[in-house]
């Protein structure tokens, strides 16, 4: 099977967030840059299936010159090659979708694996714009039921189960107050959730292979998708910012703080 | 006039979804700066079980629609009708609560109607026509106000931020309404409730997590947050280490709450963690180190061993009742 996978290009979630005095966007400086956390996690998830089943995992990211490091990130854990739309600029997410939408009828996959969210914006939107854009089946917020330390996961098996006849996906979701299990007939969208699995360290041998590895490069303008945003930040400003907060000596200061001072209990 | 149109959520168990009620607050309030009229929108296989309730809620019109194939929700069947109904009414904005369902069915609504979303509204600002919606960003570390310029305007809202609207508002207008049923690439296979004697961490009052400072004890993190009727959570060192399951993980990656209470045991407060939790109404932190970063959200501030202050906290709060 073929499987799309997103790469998106995210601040450590390690790192400071401050926002600039004049509140039109965060300092940039200084900061470190990682794959977006939920999408290394379907990169992983990916991987396993192909393990599983045979065929290939297509990353793809959007951004300027430097999404190339996120690529190669997941093509140093396996992936077979990479897509790069190349734009740099403000971006929505009607106008990533989009652009996924092109990159999907290009490739053709079973199926697009994303990460639910990205840690910077936010959102939780991609995956479904993107599946009603395509017209297809979408199961959100895959998740798995067993616990990290399931033998399940120590031998690397997917979470996501194939239907027997290989046309169909299995993925169990994590909603609110439980888990639901829904099937979606393949090509299919798949956002992934924290507890899916535990994404792979890339080896050393993975990272020279990765070097390798063919990286086609794409535009917005090659794609035909006009990308202008119809969604406009137009202000950033940091969280309200707390009171300092005081040193209580004793459990018995702290319980009639608590119940006195702050009405909490 | 311009409509506001509200997606109601019903329960598995068939009563409405209580961030409902906020999302119907959130709905007045943005129907009042936007000169809007307020109606809501239910599917359901029977919607009888919740429209009285609905109807007191003070909303001009409420909508709904009676299908089989609505017992159990999903994105391919609900968002056409929901769609459908948003065309057929000519509605500037479609919102919902952000939970589970509303996260998963509004932005595909959105993509229907080729309008523009913004996730987890905290509050609105502007008027007329020319609303901005205020919203988090990197995990609560900035608050952003956004600017949707298509037509019609999606988003979903977190309830703890709006008042539930009360019953007992006059009586809606009751129109129902027979969208052609689409989907079939996806089907309902089964739900599965997660029966736990504590609350769930995002609805939670109170909430007691453990960090690094515990090695994986968890007894007395559980033990308390039963005495206080309180979920447990985790930093994500203690679940990366495979201490606890990753679902207790707050923080950037993980959950974000905002309970009345918020108490952190042998947490140092990473970033990663603090992105989780510093919007919550009070913080306790209880840590050994002095210099622990979590010391600088924390309301109130305990530099002693966890193992020995959580009993003592559990018994004060025992004998306190």
């Amino acid at each position: 099977m073929k499987i799309l996978v997103t790469a998106k290009r995210v601040e450590d979630p390690e790192s400071k967030i401050k926002v600039k005095p004049d509140g039109s966007d965060i300092v940039k400086e200084g900061l470190k840059y990682k794959i977006n956390p939920f999408d290394e996690i379907g990169v992983e998830e990916a991987l396993r299936l192909v393990a599983k089943h045979g065929g290939e995992v297509v990353v793809v990211s959007i951004g300027g010159k430097e999404v190339q490091e996120q690529l190669r990130h997941a093509l140093a854990m396996g992936a077979t090659r990479a897509v790069w739309v190349n734009h740099t600029g403000a971006l929505d997410q009607m106008g990533v979708a989009g652009l996924l939408q092109k990159v999907t009828e290009k490739e053709k996959p079973d199926l697009v694996v994303l990460g639910k969210q990205s840690i910077d914006d936010d959102q939780n939107q991609v995956g479904q714009y993107l599946a009603e854009y395509l017209g297809w089946g979408q199961a959100t917020f895959a998740s798995k039921v067993e616990s990290l330390e399931s033998e399940q996961e120590k031998s690397k098996s997917p979470a996501l189960v194939l239907g027997a006849d290989g046309k169909s996906v299995r993925v169990v979701r994590e909603v609110d107050n439980g888990l639901a299990t829904i099937e979606c007939t393949l090509p299919a969208v798949v956002t992934t959730d924290l507890r899916l699995n535990m994404p792979r360290y890339a080896s050393l041998p993975g990272i020279m292979k990765a070097k390798s590895k063919p990286i086609e490069e794409l535009t917005p303008q090659k794609l035909g998708v006009d990308v202008t945003p119809k969604v406009q930040v137009l202000k950033m400003a940091a969280p309200p910012a707390r009171k300092a907060g005081i040193r209580v000596p004793d459990v018995a200061t702290l319980v009639d703080k608590l119940r006195n001072e702050a009405k909490a209990l | 006039m311009s409509i506001v149109l509200i997606v109601a959520e019903q329960q598995p168990d068939g009563h409405l979804r209580k961030a409902t009620l906020n999302a119907v607050g959130a709905g007045k309030q943005l129907a009042d700066k936007a000169g809007a009229e307020l109606h809501l929108v239910l599917l359901s296989k029977d919607p009888s079980k919740v429209t009285e309730e609905l109807k007191g809620l003070g909303a001009k019109v409420v909508h709904t629609a009676a299908a089989p194939e609505f017992e159990h929700y999903l994105a391919e069947t609900y968002a056409p009708a929901i769609a459908e109904l948003a065309k057929s009414l000519n509605a500037s904005f479609v919102g919902a609560a952000s939970t589970a369902q509303g996260k998963d069915l509004l932005p595909r609504v959105a993509a229907r109607l080729q309008a523009a979303m913004a996730t987890d509204v905290l509050g609105f600002g502007g008027s007329g026509a020319d609303i901005v919606f205020n919203r988090p960003m990197w995990a609560g570390n900035v608050f952003a106000e956004v600017k949707l310029t298509t037509p019609v305007k999606v988003f979903t809202l977190r309830a703890t931020e709006f008042p539930a609207a009360a019953g007992g508002q006059g009586a809606a207008e009751v129109k129902t309404f027979s969208p052609k049923v689409e989907g079939g690439k996806t089907k309902f296979v089964d739900f599965k409730e997660v029966k736990s004697a504590r609350p769930e961490l995002t609805e939670a009052r109170v909430v007691v997590s453990g960090g690094r400072g515990t090695k994986g004890d968890f007894k007395e993190i559980e033990a308390l947050a039963d005495e206080l009727n309180a979920a447990v959570g985790a930093s994500r060192a203690v679940c990366d280490a495979g201490w606890v399951p990753n679902d207790l993980q707050i923080g950037q990656t993980g959950k974000v709450v905002a309970p009345q209470l918020y108490i952190a045991a042998g947490i140092s407060g990473a970033i990663q963690h603090l992105a989780g939790m510093k919007s919550s109404k009070t913080i306790v932190a209880i840590n050994k180190d002095p210099e622990a970063p979590i010391f600088q959200v924390a309301d109130y501030g305990l530099v002693d061993d966890l193992f020995k202050i959580l009993p003592a906290l559990r018994e004060a709060v025992h004998k306190a009742k």
